[in-house]
């Protein structure tokens, strides 16, 4: 494969989605009601690239108890509710996934 | 203190720091996914070279660990980049919801803003932006974010680089999860009332019933189908004008 081709290649097709867009549009005002849908833009997108990694194992829900990402998700969740505190949530969460993983 | 044009300067570099500053917990959780993706690029048949240079001239994460999978299944580069097109396609949510508020910024500015922008330096940027109403502000703010990410990620993919040739399956570690207890950590102070529930849980749940979809559109439609059941939980349950907790 060449390399350079391919790194090109994907290095357009990332800027597309970054760069004219926001040229574009810093320009106008956009509509009320479209500002007010993009506040969900940032939830939606993470809980879609959360949630499959978490419960999908090769496209198949893996709900067992030897998924560690399992529980270790919702102690981070919790942490993160009750402290919203990023990087606490990050390191019990971790913690909580690793010493999971030892045990079972 | 009133601010007047000789403190500009200082003010620059004060935002640009609190940018990096307010990154730091994303950076340790991006650290050792930039890991794997070096010691994985390596695996993949990718020349150390061209897996460095990918994350300085692509520099997107998932889009970036999805090209080596392909590059080891010897996948041709045309569809590598489409691919690469849709699973950043989020991105152009994300920069229409940033632009209007960098309404004004020159193009000098907008364009570079735009090449180094994240997952991780959007979410910081829609929060940092909320205390800062100057554009001068928060262009240095996104600025510093997105340049603490990116020395961060070119650093951790470097390493990856060096542990890729000492280590045989650097993906079973499952140092992957490290990358979803960051985005839960992001992900759960945004939720501050039920339309925002209601979106995090259909775009979930979308994400997940549609995985098998080609190219992840899955993520497309997952996000389209949570920010759409947002809006319209909004206009169900308005919120009070003090604002919900």
């Amino acid at each position: 494969m060449n390399e350079v081709w391919l790194l090109a290649s994907m290095a357009i097709a990332t800027m597309a989605t970054r760069i004219p867009v926001l040229v574009a549009l810093s320009r106008r005002t956009l509509p009320e009601g479209v500002e007010r849908a993009l506040r969900y833009v940032p939830p939606a997108v993470l809980s879609a690239i959360i949630l499959p990694i978490v419960v999908l194992r090769e496209g198949e829900l893996n709900l067992v108890t030897n998924n560690a990402m399992l529980p270790a998700s919702l102690i981070a969740i919790l942490i993160s509710w009750r402290t919203k505190n990023l990087l606490l949530t990050i390191v019990v969460g971790m913690t909580a996934f690793l010493v999971w993983r030892m045990i079972f | 203190m009133p601010s007047s044009p000789t403190t500009q300067p200082s003010s620059a570099r004060t935002h640009f720091w609190q940018g990096a500053k307010d990154t730091f917990p994303l950076l340790v959780g991006a650290l050792p996914f930039g890991l794997i993706y070096g010691a994985l690029g390596i695996a993949s048949g990718l020349s150390p070279a061209a897996t460095a240079a990918m994350s300085l001239v692509v520099f997107a994460g998932s889009a970036q660990f999805i090209a080596v999978s392909l590059i080891a299944a010897q996948t041709p580069a045309v569809v590598i980049a489409l691919t690469t097109f849709v699973v950043n396609a989020r991105h152009i949510l994300y920069s229409a919801t940033l632009a209007p508020q960098l309404k004004g910024l020159s193009t000098g500015w907008l364009v570079p803003l735009g090449f180094w922008l994240t997952d991780e330096s959007f979410v910081v940027a829609v929060k940092g932006f909320e205390e800062r109403n100057q554009l001068e502000e928060r262009k240095w703010y996104l600025l510093g974010s997105e340049l603490a990410m990116y020395t961060n990620w070119f650093a951790a993919t470097g390493l990856g680089i060096l542990a890729g040739q000492a280590i045989d399956d650097p993906g079973s570690w499952g140092l992957d999860f490290a990358l979803v207890v960051t985005f839960i950590g992001m992900l759960v102070p945004m939720v501050k009332g039920r339309p925002e529930l209601l979106a995090v849980l259909v775009s979930g749940v979308t994400a997940v019933l549609g995985y098998g979809l080609p190219h992840r559109a899955g993520l497309l439609l997952a996000a389209v189908l949570g920010v759409l059941s947002g809006v319209l939980a909004e206009r169900a349950w308005p919120r009070s004008k003090a604002g919900t907790p």
